[in-house]
Order: C-alpha cells, then structure tokens, then sequence
C-alpha cells in the first residue's frame, strides 16, 4: 500500500465513524455545532497523531501483556496535554467541550488505532494512518454537525441564515436528532458503497474493547445469537 | 434528602447518560441486542462506576490537590478504574464465583467505557461531596440499565422488522434509539416540577 493510499483510505474507505463506526459518542455529543465539531475533531486528530508515533515507536519496548494499559497511559498523558493547551488558547471551545475533550482518552478511534495499526508498523506509516484517520474524523463531525447546525438552529458557524434562524427544527440540535442524522449518514453511507447494510453492528468493532476481550467472549459482543 | 432524591431523579430520567448525555453509546448499541445481556451489562456498569466513584473521589480530593496536581485527573482515573477492574474480577472470581459468572464477562469491556470515566469526571467538575458523588454515580448507573433494558425490548422488535435494505442493520438500530431518546425528552423540567425548584 502506498503512502498516499494509506492516508486516503482513514478518510474514505475505512472513515472511522461512517464506516467503522468508532467513536460515536463524541461524534453525537459534540456536532451540535460546527465549531465544537471541529474543535472536537483537531483535538482527537492532535491526540491521535501524537499517539500513534509513540506507540508506533516503542512497539518493541512495550510488553504485550501490558500493551493495553500501556496504551492508555500513553494516550492520557497526550490527552492531558491537549486539554490543558485549550485550556489555555481556546478557553470557550474548552468549555463547550466539557468532558468529551477528557474522554478523548476511551474514545474508541485512538485506542483502536494504536491497536490495530500503530502496534505493527513503522513510525512513518503509523503518523500518515494517523492523519488519515483524524481527517476522516473531523470530516465525519463537520458532515454532520454541518446538517445539525443549519437544521437545527439555523445557523452556519454561528452566522445566521435567512429562513431558517426564524423556525429552526429544534429537534435536530437535540439528542434524538443525533442518533437520527448519525443514522441516516450511515444509511446513505451504506447505499453509495451498496454494502447492502451487510455491515456487522457496533458490537465488536465499535467497542475498544473488542481487543481485551478476545474471541472467547464474542459471544456477548451484539452477534450471537443463542447465547 | 432532597438534595439526593434531586440528584438522583436527574441522572436516571432527565439526563439519562446514554440518551441525553451520549456517554457509553458503544455497549448501549453493542450489546443491548438480548434482554439478559443488557440486565447484565447493565448492572456490571452500575456496579463499577459505584465503586470508581468511591474510589476516585478520596484520591482527587486527598491527594491530587492538596498536591497541586488536579491536572494529572484524566491519568489518575482511568487508571484507577483499569486496575479496579481488574481487581473486582480477581475478587470476584475467587470468592464469588457465582457473581462472576454472571457479570465477570462484562467486566472487561467495561475499562474503556466513557461513560464510568464520565461519571468519576463529572463528579469532579459538578463539585459533588462524597455522599453525592455516590449518588449520582447510582442514578448514572441505573440511568444506563434503564436505557439498555428499554432498548433490548426496542431491539427485539426491530429484528423481525423489515426495513429498506440500506437501512439494515446499524442505521435502523440508530433511529430507533433516536425515537427512544424522543420518549426521555418527556422527563424534562420532571424535577422542577416535582420539586419546585
């Protein structure tokens, strides 16, 4: 795979929240604007990139047995650096933020990168996976913050528009109608791809902790059936 | 009292962590699909975030700041809640084996949960004291065995559906938790109303 493949594919065809369905919860928390979106988005991008390249770089240091928590220290170490430079810069999108910027830390795109990609490849290719996948992230929450935000305030980074600033439909900014754009995309996502919806749920795939829990325990992970 | 009763009444029905707060949306989508699995995931959650709750609080309070180093939270807890995991599980495997069968699988899926280290955080930011850091943990906790439990009986229903073919699967599972989210808007300005405030 060339480079240049390995940075398209986080941002198309293997985007992380349209596609893989990681990170959901700050994909629905935060894209009630576009500018908490793409906040969001640089934050977890930052955090990602930073990530990957250390992780990347002591693959062979870090013990597998205690990988996984090794990872997560890692991750919340970069985390806790991010949140304190808002802090200091962007104090309002710190604010709007609130906790999602902290959970950064359990948000399923990083731990599951380093995971599956940063824990096997070069330092290069684990910092271009990592772009790619932070752009296809930030894309996914400017998609649909995009939607959510003229909907349903009507307004565009927070200008205005015409008609729709008077009767903005409310239920767009909020909670359900987060599930139901998100639902939606995925839906229009699937149609383009002509996947069919043959996608497998959330189960495994969405959940970090699909890589702690290992084979023996699929059971419980949304697929079986008589169990 | 009141106090408590406000904080608990908000956590489980207004700001019901999944459905308003978006915090744990991977095992409410992932494992919400059979009623036991729910009720189990359900109560392992509550479960844990009781008891990261009980844990981190001491651990902010009485070593973090006097130390100055309140910044250092997001590491401290997740942490905390990792090796609390992990010690439950020893536990509970070696004297209660009959809980550990129960709950033990859910268990490790529950490390990277945001919403337990939601809970311990927003505790923190709400300048909640103990007894009320307990509570809220309980209502969060039972907040999220109420949405999960509600869904699995959603979910069931959407199996023997027929939706359009690009809609299968995820997207469908989504909407409806949209339509269940709807029916827990019904509980805003519930404590106001109840309790005057």
């Amino acid at each position: 795979m060339s480079k240049w493949q390995n940075l398209l594919k986080g941002i198309i065809k293997e985007n992380p929240v349209l596609v893989l369905v990681l990170g959901t919860c700050p994909t629905l928390a935060v894209t009630t604007s576009v500018l908490n979106a793409l906040g969001m988005g640089v934050a977890a991008t930052a955090v990602l990139i930073c990530s990957n390249i250390a992780i990347s770089a002591l693959r062979k240091v870090i013990p597998d047995k205690v990988r996984i928590p090794a990872y997560i220290v890692l991750i919340a170490g970069f985390v806790t650096i991010i949140e304190m430079l808002m802090h200091a810069f962007v104090p309002d999108l710190y604010e709007s933020l609130g906790v999602f910027l902290s959970l950064i830390v359990v948000n399923c795109i990083i731990l599951g990168r380093a995971e599956m990609y940063a824990s096997k490849n070069k330092v290069v290719d684990s910092a271009i996976d990592a772009v790619g996948m932070g752009i296809g992230f930030t894309l996914a929450l400017f998609l649909m913050s995009s939607i959510r935000e003229i909907l349903g305030s009507g307004t565009y980074f927070g200008f205005e528009i015409p008609f729709l600033a008077d009767n903005p439909i409310m239920i767009f900014s909020l909670p359900a109608g987060g599930f139901f754009v998100f639902g939606c995309l995925i839906a229009i996502v699937n149609k383009i791809t002509k996947k069919k919806g043959g996608k497998k749920l959330t189960g495994c795939e969405g959940c970090p902790s699909a890589f702690l829990c290992g084979k023996k325990r699929e059971e419980i992970c949304g697929e079986g059936d008589d169990k | 009292m009141e106090k408590f009763l406000i904080i608990l009444m908000t956590s489980v029905l207004v700001n019901n962590y999944v459905l308003s707060r978006f915090l744990g949306i991977c095992p409410f989508l992932g494992v919400s699909k059979k009623l036991n699995q729910a009720v189990g995931m359900g109560l392992s959650v509550t479960f844990v975030m009781l008891m990261s709750a009980a844990a981190t609080y001491p651990i902010y309070t009485y070593l973090l700041v006097p130390n100055g180093m309140d910044y250092m939270k997001t590491i401290v807890f997740i942490l905390v809640i990792a090796a609390l995991v992990q010690l439950v599980e020893i536990i509970l495997k070696r004297y209660i084996p009959a809980l550990h069968k129960s709950l033990g699988i859910y268990l490790p899926l529950i490390t990277t949960n945001c919403a337990v280290l939601g809970v311990t955080i927003n505790n923190i930011n709400d300048g909640f004291g103990f007894a009320e850091s307990m509570v809220s943990a309980l209502g969060c906790g039972l907040g999220f065995l109420l949405a999960m439990v509600l869904f699995a009986g959603v979910r069931s229903r959407i199996e023997d559906a027929n939706p359009p073919e690009s809609f299968k699967g995820l997207p469908i599972t989504l909407i409806s938790a949209s339509i269940v989210a709807l029916s827990f808007m019904g509980f805003t300005g519930l404590v106001d109303g109840i309790f005057g405030k």
